[in-house]
């Protein structure tokens, strides 16, 4: 066993893993932020993205051992402190970004770096962007318009 | 997945210690390694991470002016940091897989599985680079043996390689769609003493070099100079996405594409 221990959205956690642990295990059942989906385990679908150190990864594809010492953060953790959604989360909301929701974490997820990087991004950027992320049900118009939403009311905060 | 014991060196001398175990395999990325893993096709005693390694990380440019990169830097580090010094290359690496592919996938993953559809062994070949290891340096011609077969002995680390940085040069890829590896990419270099063209994605013997085309641009450095020539397509792959004859067509188109684009 390795013992390991991170910050997961800001609050420090440690734990005792399988050298093959997956980061997206580790996530779901240890810590039981089961927000993080799992739609492929074969690092194709994007439903399972994070931030490691502020970059987007695929949990599924990284040791949990990989991601000792590191900044998490999750889905859980794009919410505002009192519990309400987040801005990429309420444009996904506002702008009927999802369906049956199951690729909605990895989508928000990789949305945010997105934006953190390239805060007005073009729609052949956020398409382009959203390479590895699949969505089964809505055809990604609508994700790519909260994304473009989200990076209207995040810009000007931005440029403060 | 089988279990194993899990190392994170942080210098290239411990790495070389815990690679020195029986059955120990090094870790990069893990964006190819751990779904082999997870479909039981390797069984390492001990995996080895080199993402802790200082010396391993990052690019700079040497005294002979050749672009340096360390074999456990990122395709995202390469995309956002060599564009400065070899955009081509910078490029290249910005299209390998997707965002989060790019942000773990490392430059001595690439080269050391040598996937025949892979983007790095292209460039690395077309730039006559130098793969640096723990042990020696190995010219990018010597490398590349055929389909995930390279020079590397067991147990041997890329530490670095070192990039010649050309006049011109470009990379098309045509994207597989569905695994976003190139169907078939071609990378040009133009030197001052002459054209490497490097293919990938298309031969059965995994990356190679189109020294009849290398002929044609060294002399006449034009797409026009390409006219007439094509790859012979019975050593081309053939699968569901494409035949050995359409991947022989798309070698020539792309090298044109590449060569208008410099
Ligand atoms: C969805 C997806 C899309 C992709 N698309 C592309 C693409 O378009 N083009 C492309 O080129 N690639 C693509 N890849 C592959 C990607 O670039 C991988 O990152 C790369 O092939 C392997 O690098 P890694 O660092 O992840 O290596 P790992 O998976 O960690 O290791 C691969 C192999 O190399 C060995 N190894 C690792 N590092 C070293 C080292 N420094 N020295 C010696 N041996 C080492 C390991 O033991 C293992 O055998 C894609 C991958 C995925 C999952
Ligand atoms: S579950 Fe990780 S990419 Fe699909
Ligand atoms: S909303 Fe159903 S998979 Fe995207």
């Amino acid at each position: 066993m390795v013992e390991i221990s991170m910050n997961v959205n800001g609050k420090p956690v440690s734990g005792a893993v399988e050298g093959r642990t997956l980061l997206s295990a580790f996530l779901r059942d240890d810590l039981r932020l089961t927000g993080t989906h799992i739609g492929c385990d074969t690092s194709q679908c994007g439903a399972c993205v994070v931030h490691v150190n502020g970059e987007a990864v695929k949990a599924c594809t990284m040791f949990a051992a990989e991601a000792d010492g590191a900044e998490v953060t999750t889905i859980e953790g794009m919410a505002n402190a009192d519990g309400t959604l987040g801005v990429v989360q309420q444009a996904f909301q506002d702008e009927h970004g999802l369906q049956c929701g199951f690729c909605t974490p990895g989508m928000v997820m990789s949305a945010a770096a997105l934006l953190r990087d390239n805060p007005t991004p073009s729609e052949a950027e956020i398409r382009e962007y959203l390479e590895g992320n699949i969505c089964r049900c809505t055809g990604y118009h609508n994700i790519v318009k909260a994304i473009q939403t989200a990076a209207a009311k995040l810009t000007p905060v931005a440029a403060e | 997945m089988y279990n194993f014991d899990f190392a994170k060196p942080s210098t290239i001398a411990d790495a070389v210690k815990a690679m020195s175990e029986e059955d120990a395999q090094a870790l990069g990325g893990g964006q190819t390694l751990i779904p082999t893993l997870k479909q039981r096709l390797a069984a390492p005693s001990t995996l080895v991470s080199l993402t802790g390694i200082p010396e391993m990380q990052g690019i700079c440019m040497d005294d002979a002016g050749r672009l340096c990169i360390g074999g456990a830097t990122t395709h995202a580090t390469v995309a956002a940091e060599g564009a400065a010094h070899y955009p081509a290359l910078a490029a290249m690496a910005s299209h390998i897989g997707d965002p989060a592919v790019r942000n773990r996938g490392t430059l001595g993953g690439s080269l050391a599985n040598n996937d025949p559809s892979a983007c790095y062994p292209a460039a690395v070949l077309a730039s006559g680079a130098t793969v640096v290891t723990n042990a020696r340096e190995i010219a990018a011609d010597d490398y590349f043996q055929g389909m995930f077969t390279t020079a590397l002995d067991e147990g041997e680390i890329i530490t670095e390689v070192k990039f010649p940085v050309p006049e011109a040069a470009n990379y098309q890829k045509f994207v597989q769609p569905a695994s976003r590896f190139a169907l078939v990419g071609v990378f040009v270099a133009k030197y001052a003493d002459g054209v490497r063209v490097a293919v990938t994605g298309a031969s059965e013997d995994g990356v190679f070099r189109w020294s009849e085309a290398e002929e044609a641009l060294s002399s006449d450095f034009s797409a026009g100079a390409l006219d007439g020539l094509s790859v012979d397509a019975s050593t081309m792959i053939g699968d569901l996405h494409g035949t050995p004859e359409y991947r022989a067509h798309l070698v020539s188109v792309m090298t044109r594409r590449a060569v208008a684009a410099c």
